[in-house]
């Protein structure tokens, strides 16, 4: 055998496996997704289907649907925006706290503020949903100890939403924070010792060392957090238990889910699905190419 | 210099108060399932806010397994989740390698539609999966949901796994060659050992990803005897009447080899998941 050869040989055992996996369970449904969004498939037509063009997208974007696919994309970027915004700055922050050389115990802190992000999401949901319930629940008992008013967190839609963004707030910053300790580590301890003789002022050295240092770590953290949280499908479905009250809590996500599996709607589901992903590939594409070109000002 | 030392002193208090506030943020709502496990039947709908509950009871873990199907959910779940991990560890690992130290046709290619699967919502791959499982026959069977989450975890892994590898210096492979080790030893004796740390991690996700998946199995699996954990545990809570004691006592146990497990990785998860980004 040529070592040629046996090279190749070599890298098709290390990639060939994965590749037909990738091909018969990401490409192929890939590709009769895009079929299905074309097609007029449905609980009724699930064997004598045909293809009937757009009528799917044009569905999408004017069906006069209860909530319409405007609201629930406006609210899906709420959601989104809200969620990274808390998730980045909680994270961050903790990691700066936790970074300091006075703390002591940094193993045991890091460990427990971890916690959220190692309880299954399922169960971070219903104990959530549990929590916000209106006569028992945790939180209404303990905001009318503090003399608040209890509120009807998940029977109102604005309620409701708020509800399931401080489930998700509390379930993603241990991500943030330790994608961002990881990043601080590797800040050479010099760079700090050089600003604080040049008398600089803490929040000088974070503008100036900390946040262009990390920005190349937080860059692609950030996009793959926005894209999970665009698409997280759990939080949502299981804290509002389906889009309750009346679908009014729906992001995108789970509206597809509820239109394909609730109301068999397979070509409409489709299309949806086909629509989401461009949102996100079009996303990802300009901040990831904003955010590079930012870079190179540094 | 008393001030700059009354200063420090303030902040590193500060900080502790931080992470003091931080942390019982973080652990309260997971010590209201220890609570709810505990609650005797007739006090299940308790406006107390005591962690351990008056009258603690295990009743609801003897119930649940004693009453329930869970011990079979459970098997169910360990039969699954062992063939994803295994599988997703496996291919991660040796795909990982061949994108990181070679070049062939469609490598780049390959790996920037890997990252884009990511933007796949869960729907798009589900409903045709779900389709053609329904059109084959194959619902309420394992292979088809085994592969299903393989599948899906895979390219992230991979992806992990590549960056890792990109950090392991080459020459530690061409010291192994001159040593007269073949390509598959060095990859096995030299490479894969300096790794673990991102075969844990990659490990542990995949664990993470099929032991407490819902969404999909619960269109999958709708046979009971076939259910997996989480559709199991789904089912105690219902708009009609939620079994808390059961789904408290079962949610402890589905947690807690799974924060063991990932709490105990946790210093893992700093270099495994940074050290492949970070490289220039």
């Amino acid at each position: 055998m040529s070592p040629s050869l046996r090279k190749n040989l070599f890298i098709a055992f290390l990639v060939a496996p994965a590749f037909v996996i990738l091909i018969g369970v990401v490409v192929y449904p890939f590709v009769y997704n895009v079929v299905l969004s074309f097609s007029n498939m449905n609980l009724r037509h699930i064997r004598d289907w045909e293809i009937v063009g757009l009528r799917n997208y044009v569905k999408v974007f004017t069906e006069p649907s209860q909530p319409d696919f405007y609201v629930i994309f406006i609210k899906t970027v709420v959601w989104t925006v809200v969620n990274l915004f808390f998730h980045v700055v909680i994270g961050v922050f903790l990691a700066l706290v936790l970074n300091q050389k006075e703390i002591r115990g940094k193993g045991i802190f890091r460990t427990v503020l971890v916690l959220p992000w190692a309880v299954p999401q399922l169960i971070v949901a219903l104990t959530w949903r549990g929590m916000f319930n209106y006569e028992y629940g945790s939180i209404n008992q303990i905001m009318t100890r503090l003399g608040l008013p209890a509120v009807e967190w998940l029977r109102g839609p604005t309620e409701a939403f708020i509800a399931v963004i401080i489930t998700n707030v509390w379930l993603g910053f241990p991500f943030m924070m330790v994608i961002a300790l990881g990043a601080l580590q590797s800040i050479p301890h010099d760079l700090y010792e050089a600003a604080d003789i040049d008398g600089a002022s803490w929040y000088h050295k974070l503008r100036n060392i900390t946040i262009p240092l990390i920005k190349p770590v937080m860059v692609p953290a950030i996009t793959l957090g926005t894209i999970w949280t665009f698409n997280n499908l759990n939080i949502i479905w299981l804290v509002s238990n389906a889009g309750e009250p009346s679908d009014s809590t729906h992001i995108l996500v789970s509206f597809v889910y509820k239109a394909a599996f609730n109301f068999y709607r397979y070509g409409y589901g489709a299309a949806l699905s086909m629509v989401i992903f461009f949102i996100l590939l079009a996303f990802s594409l300009v901040f990831m190419r904003r955010t590079k070109a930012a870079d190179a000002v540094y | 210099m008393p001030k700059p030392t009354f200063k420090r002193n303030l902040r590193v208090t500060a900080s502790y108060a931080v992470l003091v506030l931080f942390c019982l943020i973080a652990v309260y709502p997971v010590s209201q399932v220890l609570t709810v496990s505990l609650r005797p039947a007739d006090r299940l709908l308790s406006t107390s806010l005591e962690i351990i509950p008056a009258n603690a009871t295990l009743d609801n873990y003897i119930n649940l397994f004693t009453r329930t199907d869970f011990l079979r959910w459970m098997g169910n779940s360990v039969l699954v989740t062992l063939t994803v991990t295994l599988t997703g560890v496996a291919l991660a690992s040796t795909a990982g390698y061949g994108f990181s130290r070679f070049a062939f046709v469609g490598k780049k290619a390959a790996l920037q539609s890997m990252l884009v699967t990511q933007m796949f919502p869960a729907t798009m791959l589900l409903l045709p999966m779900y389709i053609m499982l329904v059109k084959l026959g194959l619902i309420n069977s394992y292979l088809g949901i085994m592969i299903m989450y393989s599948a899906t975890a895979l390219p992230f892994c991979v992806w992990q796994m590549k960056g890792y590898y990109d950090t392991i210096p080459s020459s530690l492979e061409e010291a192994g060659r001159i040593d007269g080790c073949s390509q598959f030893q060095t990859f096995t004796k030299i490479i894969l050992p300096l790794a673990s740390p991102a075969l844990v991690i990659t490990a542990l996700f995949s664990f993470m990803s099929s032991w407490t998946e819902y969404v999909v199995a619960a269109q999958i699996l709708q046979d009971t005897a076939l259910w997996t954990l989480p559709i199991g545990l789904k089912s105690f809570e219902s708009n009609m009447s939620t079994e808390w004691g059961l789904y408290g006592a079962a949610s402890m146990i589905v947690t807690v080899p799974v924060v063991v497990l990932f709490l105990s990785l946790s210093k893992y998860l700093v270099s495994g998941l940074t050290l492949g980004s970070v490289k220039g």
